[in-house]
């Protein structure tokens, strides 16, 4: 066994209420440089949508990501041979017409423009070329379903649903949406690593976040395409990839990322969980169904004395493991069971877990006249405005009944707290509930609590990494060990190559 | 000293040295800055015209120009049957065409794409121009001065040769015709230019990556801690 601690979040999307405010924060931070404009490491998209970049879910056009390959895998863009065979020119890479050419306006001509009839404009400039632009892309172009008569129609988490469920989604008094906050997932078994032809992207050993080492990128692009969830990058102005650190320069000393620490929603929880990196090959490449349950499965129990003794016997820190038995991501996804992977079908091994959304059923048409079932406003899964098929397809690689049983939970505690709190629920309808989620009554209260008051610390447990003191045993030079890293190192700022 | 010693015994070596020290030093003091620097993601489809027909161009005739250099009476012998020889000098005809085309539509996308021009630099131009060179001289000399492959072998082999093994000989090349004496010199320019230029991905071949595992690693600090148990 060869266990190994990874840095692993859990989004919340019933809290999530689509501020962009974390993706700002990262921006602020990390892509405000030329050649980073078009990057969202941190993006949030509405759902129902099309996503950044435009259909990123559809691995027919992205070849993103593992398919099956007898008893193994392989990835979807190329294997070796065709690694060889096609760098010369990538054939499924992305480009960015695929996201959008940024922008800014020339705020000069409002000063500068000659007296005439007309008030003087700003006209949109490409920041690329500098030349007029008509800007017909941007991030965010279908926010709230901004536009769905194309975008959200084309999302392509469609599939399957009936024609019927379709067309209801965009009945104005159905629709529905929802947000999906996305990083990059700091997989186990990560595409843009494998793909690399350079060998510059790797996961760290004590953390388990995947970075990029740009004095070994050669801008052969394949974890552009390799990365399913698109969030490998691409810097058209130093010809290198760039993609989300999980901000590991605040994490080493014990503080959350950007985008974590200034959400506004307190939707984000990030943990340490333990993990068997024996099995990461055998787990991805299990069959489609069995793919969330071994995932789950892959996390160990880090309360185990036997599970404790072998992480030390791995060289994991103890403080990784003390951190691993305090996480709020361990709770959400293996206790609990209500915290899924995003598309596990990819087969990455994400380690970023969603809680999906419960949304209220909310209206529907009945003889012209709108109506809202108050008596059940938000306890019935049936009436539920999203189908249960669709959100199955995001995040249970279309099982519904796994889908189904995550979202129970969420209905039990909801009905558990009903009971306290108002105390209207039918005798016996909560013990029914909990019955069958095979939640307790303490458990729903814990889980009220770490959903609904949880504290920073008690979102956040992730222990600072004294990096400093073993920087300074093994290598004398600090500088170098930056350089190292991928930050720093550069005489002067990073520009394009000769 | 003469001209034709300094061009053929003086500059050759000159190339070569700056070449392996530029490259040595722009590798220890400017890593960041080895990259192909492609722009397929700016620009796609005309690249691939162009990148694919000159790269798979440029690697068949560097591969010939290498077989022959390795084993230049194997090649005089082949050439011995007529029949032999033409193949010989179409197969090489057919390439260096590939390489033109690609590189005319790679100069052609570079300076009519506003996008590419955006991260075009001086040094790209500057390459541009002497693989254009290149290539239309090699190109020449096939046309004008037929069975280069036999004449290669007897002449520039050995003067290859000669200067590799630091007796260079210059009486074998400084009468050949001036196309021919552009071809070469060009070639050491091309050398030269390497750790100035993109063209120092070549020197990038990722090699390693035919046999590494899918998944790398890098620990930072990996020995067994033991903890104060909890």
């Amino acid at each position: 066994m060869d266990v190994r601690a990874q840095v692993s979040m859990t989004f919340h999307l019933d809290k999530c209420i689509g501020c962009h405010t974390c993706s700002v924060a990262c921006k602020n931070i990390w892509t405000d440089r030329e050649g980073t404009e078009y990057m969202w490491w941190n993006n949030v998209e509405t759902k129902p949508g099309t996503g950044y970049p435009t259909k990123w879910e559809d691995q027919e056009q992205y070849k993103g990501g593992w398919q099956p390959k007898g008893d193994t895998i392989k990835l979807r863009v190329a294997d070796k041979v065709s690694t060889f065979a096609n760098i010369f020119h990538q054939p499924h890479l992305p480009t960015i017409d695929d996201y959008y050419e940024p922008w800014t306006y020339k705020y000069s001509d409002l000063f500068d423009a000659p007296a005439g009839d007309d008030q003087p404009t700003a006209r949109p400039v490409s920041l690329i070329t500098g030349e007029h632009i008509d800007i017909n892309a941007g991030p965010n172009w279908d926010d709230d379903l901004g536009g769905s008569a194309i975008y959200a129609q084309n999302d392509p988490n469609f599939h399957g649903l009936t024609q019927g469920q379709k067309e209801a989604f965009f009945e104005l008094e159905r629709m529905v949406l929802y947000y999906l906050p996305r990083i990059c997932n700091h997989c186990l078994n990560p595409a843009c690593v494998a793909s690399c032809p350079s060998g510059a992207l790797h996961k760290r050993g004590e953390d388990g976040i995947v970075l990029l080492d740009q004095e070994v990128c050669r801008a052969w692009r394949f974890c552009i395409s390799a990365c399913p969830y698109k969030k490998s990058y691409f810097n058209w102005k130093t010809g290198k990839s760039e993609k989300c650190i999980l901000c590991f320069p605040r994490l080493e000393s014990g503080q959350p990322p950007a985008c974590f620490h200034s959400c506004v929603g307190r939707i984000r929880y990030l943990g340490v969980v333990l993990y068997d990196a024996d099995k990461i090959e055998a787990y991805a490449a299990a069959p489609e169904g069995e793919l969330l349950e071994r995932q789950r499965d892959m996390i160990l129990d880090p309360h185990d004395p036997e599970i404790i003794k072998a992480a030390e016997e791995s060289g994991v820190h103890f403080s990784m493991v003390e951190a691993a038995q305090k996480s709020p991501v361990y709770k959400f996804v293996k206790e609990w069971k209500m915290a899924l992977p995003l598309h596990p079908e990819f087969r990455t091994l994400p380690m970023l877990f969603y809680v999906p959304p419960l949304l209220p059923v909310l209206g529907y048409l009945e003889k012209g006249l709108y109506n809202v079932d108050a008596k059940d406003y938000f306890g019935s899964l049936e009436k539920a405005r999203l189908p249960l098929k669709y959100l199955a397809n995001m995040f249970t690689a279309g099982n519904e009944d796994q889908m189904q049983s995550a979202l129970e939970k969420l209905l039990t505690v909801r009905t558990y707290r009903r009971a306290e709190e108002v105390g209207d629920v039918e005798a016996g309808k909560l013990e029914e509930m909990l019955k069958k989620t095979g939640l307790t009554p303490e458990m729903c209260e814990e889980i009220y609590r770490l959903t609904a008051l949880p504290t920073y610390e008690e979102r956040f447990v992730m222990p600072a990494e004294h990096r400093e003191y073993a920087t300074e045993l093994v290598n004398d030079d600090p500088y170098s060990f930056k350089a190292e890293i991928g930050i720093g190192g550069f005489k002067g700022r990073p520009g394009r190559g000769l | 000293m003469t001209s034709d010693q300094l061009l053929f015994g003086v500059f050759p070596y000159l190339c070569i040295i700056i070449a392996i020290g530029g490259s040595v030093w722009r590798f220890t003091s400017d890593r960041f800055s080895y990259s192909s620097l492609s722009s397929q993601f700016l620009e796609s489809r005309q690249l691939f015209w162009g990148s694919v027909a000159w790269h798979y161009g440029i690697l068949g005739i560097l591969t010939v120009h290498l077989v022959g250099f390795l084993i230049p009476d194997t090649i005089l012998w082949w050439n011995t049957v007529p029949m032999r020889m033409y193949f010989m000098e179409i197969t090489g005809f057919t390439l260096a065409l590939f390489t033109l085309v690609g590189l005319l539509l790679l100069i052609f996308r570079r300076l009519s794409k506003s996008r590419i021009r955006a991260v075009t630099s001086p040094m790209d131009i500057a390459l541009l121009t002497v693989l254009l060179i290149q290539v239309v001289t090699g190109l020449g000399i096939a046309i004008f001065y037929r069975w280069g492959s036999s004449w290669y072998a007897s002449y520039a082999v050995p003067y290859l040769w000669s200067v590799l093994t630091l007796k260079p000989n210059i009486g074998l090349v400084s009468n050949l015709p001036y196309l021919v004496n552009i071809h070469m010199l060009n070639a050491f320019v091309m050398v030269l230019i390497i750790p100035f230029t993109r063209l120092v991905h070549f020197l990038s071949v990722p090699i390693e990556f035919s046999w590494r595992p899918h998944q790398l690693v890098r620990w930072h600090r990996r020995e067994k801690i033991v903890g104060p148990g909890v």
